[in-house]
């Protein structure tokens, strides 16, 4: 049984809250207790039990794409499929479904979501899979990123000259740039790594400020693979 | 086929058709102006018919009268069949729609069941204020209750259904390729021609309405009725649906 949230909401306008979901919840022939259990248990969670009796046709766009999901989530399916769930929403619906969506992670449910809001992707999912036609790369956000370039920690220093950067050279192998007050060094297991090299900037006398761990984004990782793909 | 979900598409387009003033007014505007009007029309010509001719020419306009609920089977459900498909184009909901364990021809059967049912229920009941008004405005000149009868049975419990049906089939045609419903309705409206000629040839006198007349009407209608299910059904297909009709 899978649950679907259409690019377009396609809600009954003319129909309640509760009455699109209790038409759909029919459908899936989930059994009446258990509707009436499930409707007000997704109404409450996405702030939309007041609005029950309210026509799904006055809603706004937010509220529209929030009972769109408890439309998908009303039978409770273990698969979900989600096509630009936070398209056109202001930035507090988008936030309010995407926290949505990572309380759904945490059940026992899969989601697969569709979008081209790649910082939404990297920050919810799991697995990304880059399709542009076809499926040209899949993994983990970060396994995805290894596969364009090694991490690299990049330390902000109050000072760094020439001095500093060679009594580090002398306590550590890796490679290491020098910009402007930063170091940036590059780390093939950044969190073994990264103690050995902060403890190496502090005793050649380096005064911290901050340590980031730098990694390319998705949109680098999308737009490289699509450029070598072409 | 399972009726139940049918019936569960069907209540929610009922629901919706209720909320809908065209709609209503569709299914209520049409069987009051021929239930109630047209008795009050016999009233008033009555006494000069009945002088000439001493009452046959009555039963005649009578039943050309009640032939106009046919009539009203050929439009009423274009309009709420149009509403019905072309409104779940407008609101998007055929992809979620699909998503759903409904198989096209539970689907179908559903939006046929939603035009069908409230349109020949409200011909029924306006049909039922035609004869007992009629009957009541009639009984002084005739000496007795024209109605019921055998050819208004035969009409309204065969002919209005059949008519109906083909109705709604041929909405689902035409609004494969509508995307307004008033588009859809005045096309599907076409279907009505046929029979407003029909009833033009019984006003002149070119044709008689009697149990003949009416079996004959409905055999064609039956005939159509089963083409146009084949049609429709090719029509209302999940993959045409989902890439031509959205």
């Amino acid at each position: 049984m899978i649950g679907l949230v259409p690019d377009n909401v396609g809600l009954y306008g003319d129909l309640t809250a509760y009455e699109n979901l209790d038409f759909y919840a029919k459908l899936y022939e989930v059994p009446e207790a258990r509707r009436k259990e499930n409707i007000g248990r997704f109404l409450k969670m996405l702030g939309l039990w007041d609005k029950r009796d309210a026509r799904a046709g006055t809603f706004s766009k937010g509220m529209q794409q929030k009972l769109a999901l408890a439309r998908a989530l009303v039978h409770e399916p273990e698969l979900l499929f989600m096509d630009e769930p936070t398209v056109n929403l202001d930035p507090e619906s988008a936030k309010t479904v995407r926290d949505f969506i990572l309380e759904l992670k945490k059940e026992d449910r899969t989601i697969f979501l569709n979008t081209h809001n790649l910082d939404e992707a990297q920050r919810i999912c799991d697995r990304i899979g880059i399709i542009k036609t076809k499926l040209l790369a899949v993994g983990t956000p970060g396994k995805l990123g290894e596969s364009l370039s090694s991490p690299r920690t990049e330390i902000r220093l109050a000072r760094a000259d020439e001095a500093l950067l060679g009594s580090v050279k002398k306590l550590i192998k890796n490679k290491i740039e020098v910009s402007d007050h930063k170091l940036i060094v590059n780390v093939a297991d950044p969190d073994k790594e990264n103690p050995a090299i902060v403890a190496a900037v502090v005793s050649a006398g380096g005064l911290i400020q901050e340590v980031t761990r730098l990694s390319p984004t998705l949109e680098d990782v999308y737009l490289q693979i699509v450029k070598e793909t072409k | 086929m399972r009726i139940s979900k049918s019936w569960i598409v069907a209540a929610k387009d009922i629901k919706v058709f209720m909320r809908k003033r065209y709609t209503v007014y569709s299914l209520v505007v049409f069987p009051v102006l021929i239930g109630i009007g047209l008795p009050f029309v016999l009233r008033f010509v009555i006494s000069r018919i009945a002088t000439v001719s001493g009452g046959t020419h009555i039963t005649d306009v009578m039943d050309a009268f009640s032939f106009l609920f046919v009539l009203g089977a050929s439009v009423i459900p274009t309009v709420l069949a149009s509403y019905s498909l072309v409104g779940e184009k407008i609101e998007k909901s055929l992809e979620p729609l699909l998503a759903t364990p409904l198989t096209d021809s539970e689907l179908l059967f559903g939006k046929s069941l939603a035009s069908f049912v409230p349109s020949v229920a409200s011909l029924y009941i306006g049909s039922i204020v035609f004869m007992v008004l009629a009957d009541l405005f009639t009984h002084s000149t005739l000496g007795y209750y024209y109605y019921p009868n055998w050819t208004v049975g035969i009409m309204l419990l065969v002919l209005v259904p059949l008519m109906a049906v083909l109705s709604v089939e041929w909405s689902v045609i035409v609004s494969s390729r509508a995307t307004d419903p008033r588009a859809a309705q005045l096309q599907g409206s076409l279907v009505a021609l046929p029979l407003a000629v029909l009833y033009v040839s019984m006003e002149v006198g070119a044709v008689t309405l009697n149990t003949i007349t009416i079996w004959i009407i409905a055999g064609i209608v039956l005939v159509v009725d089963v083409v146009l299910f084949f049609l429709s059904t090719r029509i209302f297909q999940r993959e045409e649906i989902l890439t031509k009709w959205t």
